[in-house]
């Protein structure tokens, strides 16, 4: 286990949830893929700190969860308000805001 | 025994990440990012953090897996018909993006003698002293985005 093969596999989690954003169709699809990648920043983060033995990294990883799920709360809010008035949960077709 | 247990817990989180975005049953899915935070626990455990282990099972994957799920049975959505938007493009984006990531890997090395670790007291005392106003500031955060969260979702009952 070394910091190197660490921030490796936070990488490949990172992509696979940047495929997952940009592949998916779904609403809530598209949300666990921002999931992913909001966790692979965390698990980068942690490794460095690791690496240099840094304390500070498990408080900014503290304040990453928290915010984290303050945005899945809002996210799922907002999915949950366009089911009801769209009846839709597919991103393709909630372009309202598209010039 | 670490080596084996961080290639175990690696090779559980690549799967677990793959099954979340390939999964067409949503539910399947919201339960293949579960497996994934799990194993990010057991990572944050291996990398002597049990504090934010703990953290991450209890918040994280706890909090998540309720919401969702409970969001999946509000809406009976969980089958997605047609889940796939141009999956070659982002693919190839993706590849691309680890492709240009990885070779920063290599850049981070740990120093010869490595610093103890803090564990659960430094980062109490780094969390009430020296980052007060922030967490602060985040119980803020958290209590916007819970009436947020409210405000946006509830019915309208005058309308």
């Amino acid at each position: 286990m070394t910091p190197g093969r660490l921030l490796l596999l936070s990488f490949a989690v990172f992509s696979v949830g940047v495929f997952g954003v940009l592949a998916r169709r779904h609403a809530i699809a598209v949300l666990l893929s921002l999931e992913l990648m909001f966790n692979a920043a965390n698990l980068a983060i942690l490794s460095v700190a690791w690496a240099r033995g840094l304390a500070q990294g498990t408080v900014l990883v503290l304040f990453g969860i928290a915010v984290t799920v303050a945005e899945v709360a809002v996210g799922l809010a907002l999915f949950l308000l366009a089911e009801r008035v769209r009846r839709t949960a597919t991103l393709d077709d909630l372009s309202l805001l598209r010039g | 025994m670490t080596d084996l247990l961080f290639a175990a817990l690696s090779a559980a989180l690549v799967a677990a990440s793959v099954a979340v975005v390939l999964s067409r049953n949503l539910y399947r899915a919201t339960y293949a990012l579960a497996a994934a935070l799990a194993s990010t626990a057991g990572l944050f455990f291996l990398l002597s953090s049990p504090l934010l282990a703990a953290v991450q099972l209890l918040l994280y994957t706890g909090g998540v897996l309720t919401l969702v799920v409970y969001a999946l049975v509000l809406t009976e959505s969980a089958e997605d018909p047609r889940p796939w938007r141009r999956p070659l493009p982002a693919a190839a984006a993706s590849v691309l993006l680890f492709a240009s990531l990885a070779p920063l890997a290599r850049h981070v090395v740990a120093p010869p003698s490595r610093p103890a670790i803090p564990g659960a007291r430094e980062a109490g005392v780094f969390l009430f002293r020296d980052y007060a106003v922030a967490f602060e500031l985040l119980s803020v955060l958290l209590l916007a985005a819970l009436f947020g969260a409210l405000a946006i979702a509830r019915k309208e009952t005058s309308s």
